[in-house]
């Protein structure tokens, strides 16, 4: 019988052990946001960009007394960029008391979310969940451009300002950022009447040599390389062109951002001339900007926050502006959720990565800046 | 009490099984009601079942029949998106209680239809051999459906209507663990097991090989592809890089950690696997070392000859010995 009792209790203090960690006390004075991300693996530094930006948000608004008398906690939840995983830090931060979550950093497990927070009804504002289903909820917002509208906008800039005329496409199929990006490139390049010369595709698995697309890029006779990807296999296709003596110009997207850090000093000059069509620029003028960059810089041993970081830092603004448009003074009412979500259309915001405002359908409308790297830093491009 | 003295070996090794399985699910169910579970406990309950169903599958093929495959999670994507494309074209036509299950079985039918067709070629490889073309023919399936744009492709399939639940997924937990079990004990399931212990010896005693290798392969596939189905109506979305090479060895490791060829060992591990990174989280960012460390620890707590008499000490098999012999006692006097 000893034993039976013995086991029991080994399991019913097991389970005790899990449920134990039920939310701490809120006394209204404060806003629990929670995040989650990919903290560890593979695409750690997504998450990690993202946390650093919206801890410094969260530090200033505390500093400057909070809103409405209303301080801000942030709750950041590893997700290892899986979406069961996600669902899991979700609950974790619901049991913790979060009151407006930041939804995900990643598209796939942002999307998981959106149905937990559908469910809960609160707030939800992703940094830089791009697919569209991250917003598919009434109470989802993004502060980041869609994959769709990225190569709307790419084709809509090469077309109207005449960067080139016959384009050569590489872009990952393994990824859905990427894919996303070049599927609607490929439809609003054909009504502006761009010539796409050859699509090239490669998989996260085939990622290190890109002599074969390169060949045929340069073979297609193309004036412009448009490169939907991120900046890691970026840099391998620029170091790898120099070496083909591809003479074109390179035109990224916001996934670019980082490309002068990857590249180094050594291969700078690989670097000029290099085009990206980006909300956030770290050595823009706007004093927003310098003084984000400036703050980011002394926080994190002189580190140069990335796009993710901006829009960490920006989706934190946005929640405040939503709570100062509610006048909550108290985070204890009843509808705080509908309040919030409600608040989020009316806002608008002046962020780092531009001028923001809400419309129903969950999506910030903001215009992207092109930038022309010269000297190896961003200026803003002209004719 | 007459009744346990009687019973077989086997019996009393299936009341353990499902008695620890009630057992968890009551208390579960208990603390769910008195609202005592945190969401985050119950949001792992689906998980864990899933786990539960991967790993006792993959025990057939890795622990009875003793052939080591990496491709389970492969079966288990097939299966997945097998039952979920089913449910996005009948979300409308069907009530759930009909589409669900009817879901789960095109799921598990078309992942072993996958596993006779993987069959044929790789059950010819044996040991290290067969695990590099299992491993191969995960990843072939991964990159196929990446490719397929009805699929969703890299962006997955979205719009699933979110139909698994706690209660039925242990109901189908239940239900598979005593199908496999009365697989393993029946004519096939012997056959299975005389093959992993001496091939030569079973062979000449008729035993046709090929046939009940391939059986135990598609048993395991089926199962694989039930689980894939619950964890796509758990989530709205459904990436095929959730089911890498990396998944494949979380489920072996599960299976090794409870033991090969042993239904109850894999039961619990799943829970642990499942439920420690989980546990973990007020670490932060040491989390993932420190379950690498303790799984480490664990590993080696478990094949120690300390691990082995504590097992050994605390058999929830002694319960039955135990009261046998008090009860023989009673009856001598």
């Amino acid at each position: 019988m000893k034993k039976i009792l013995c086991l029991a209790i080994a399991l019913l203090m097991m389970v005790m052990a899990l449920a134990s960690c039920t939310g701490a006390k809120n006394d209204g004075k404060k806003l629990v946001i929670g995040a989650t991300g990919p903290l560890t693996g593979d695409n750690a530094s997504y998450g990690i960009s993202v946390k650093k930006g919206a801890e410094i948000a969260v530090k200033e608004i505390n500093a400057a007394g909070g809103i409405n008398g209303i301080t801000f906690e942030l709750m950041f939840e590893d997700d290892v960029c899986d979406p069961t995983n996600a669902v899991n830090a979700y609950n974790t931060l619901m049991d913790k008391g979060m009151q407006v979550s930041l939804g995900a950093v990643t598209s796939g497990a942002c999307v998981a979310l959106t149905e937990e927070a559908r469910k809960d009804g609160i707030l939800m504002i992703t940094p830089s969940g791009s697919q569209k289903e991250c917003t598919q909820y009434d109470n989802c917002f993004r502060i980041c451009f869609t994959d769709p509208d990225q190569g709307t906008y790419a084709a809509d800039f090469i077309s109207d300002n005449n960067v080139g005329k016959k384009v050569a496409i590489i872009y990952d199929k393994s990824n859905d950022y990427s894919n996303g990006i070049y599927t609607n490139f490929v439809t609003e390049a054909g009504k502006k009447n761009l010539e796409i010369v050859t699509s090239q595709s490669y998989t996260n698995q085939s990622n290190t040599d890109f002599s074969v697309q390169l060949q045929a890029v340069k073979e297609s006779g193309a004036d412009l390389l448009f490169l939907p990807i991120y900046y890691a296999d970026a840099g391998l296709i620029l170091t790898q062109a120099a070496q083909k003596e591809l003479n074109v110009i390179f035109f990224g997207v916001d996934g670019m951002d980082g490309i002068i850090k990857q590249m180094g000093e050594d291969k700078a000059a690989l670097t000029e001339g290099v085009m990206l069509l980006t909300p956030f620029a770290a050595d823009s003028s706007d004093p927003k900007v310098v003084s984000f960059v400036k703050v980011f810089k002394e926080t994190y041993n002189n580190e140069t926050p990335d796009q993710f970081a901006a829009d960490g830092y920006d989706a934190i603004y946005a929640i405040a502006e939503a709570l100062k448009y509610t006048g909550i003074t108290d985070t204890t009412v009843a509808d705080l959720n509908e309040k919030m979500v409600g608040a989020m259309t009316n806002i608008t915001l002046e962020g780092v990565t531009g001028k923001m405002t809400w419309s129903a359908d969950g999506e910030a409308s903001k215009s992207a800046t092109a930038v022309v790297i010269n000297n190896s830093k961003y200026v803003a491009y002209s004719k | 009490m007459k009744f346990l003295q009687k019973m077989s070996k086997d019996m009393k090794d299936r009341l353990i099984t499902f008695g620890i399985l009630f057992g968890a699910f009551l208390i579960v169910e208990i603390l769910i009601l008195t609202g005592g579970a945190s969401r985050h406990l119950q949001a792992m309950l689906i998980p864990i079942c899933i786990n539960m169903l991967l790993a006792v599958s993959l025990n057939l093929t890795v622990g009875f029949l003793g052939e080591l495959t990496l491709g389970h999670a492969g079966f288990m994507s097939v299966g997945a998106y097998a039952g979920c494309l089913f449910s996005i074209y009948c979300k409308d036509l069907l009530p759930v209680f009909i589409r669900y299950p009817l879901a789960m079985l095109i799921g598990g039918a078309v992942a072993a239809v996958f596993g006779i067709l993987i069959g044929i070629p790789v059950l010819r490889l044996k040991g290290d051999y067969l695990a590099i073309v299992t491993l191969a023919f995960g990843e072939i399936i991964r990159s196929v459906i990446i490719n397929l744009d009805f699929l969703g492709g890299a962006a997955g399939l979205k719009g699933t209507p979110q139909d698994a639940t706690f209660i039925s997924s242990f109901a189908v937990v239940v239900i598979s663990v005593l199908l496999i079990l009365n697989f393993l004990n029946s004519k096939s399931g012997r056959a299975i097991k005389s093959i992993r212990d001496n091939r030569i010896a079973s062979e000449s005693c008729g035993v046709q090989i090929t046939y009940y290798k391939m059986l135990a392969f598609v048993f395991s596939a089926f199962f694989a592809g039930i689980a894939g189905v619950i964890y796509g109506h758990n989530l709205n979305i459904l990436t095929a890089d959730t089911f890498d090479y990396n998944k494949s060895i979380e489920i072996l490791l599960i299976v090794v950690l409870g033991g090969m060829g042993s239904i109850r060992g894999s039961v619990i591990a799943a829970v642990i696997i499942t439920a420690l990174p989980e546990a973990l989280r007020g670490l932060d960012k040491y989390r993932m070392v420190i379950y690498a460390v303790l799984l480490i620890a664990i590993m080696i707590f478990n094949s120690s000859e300390f691990g082995k008499r504590i097992r050994e000490k605390y058999d929830p098999k002694k319960l039955f010995a135990k009261k046998n012999a008090v009860k023989k006692e009673n009856a001598d006097e």
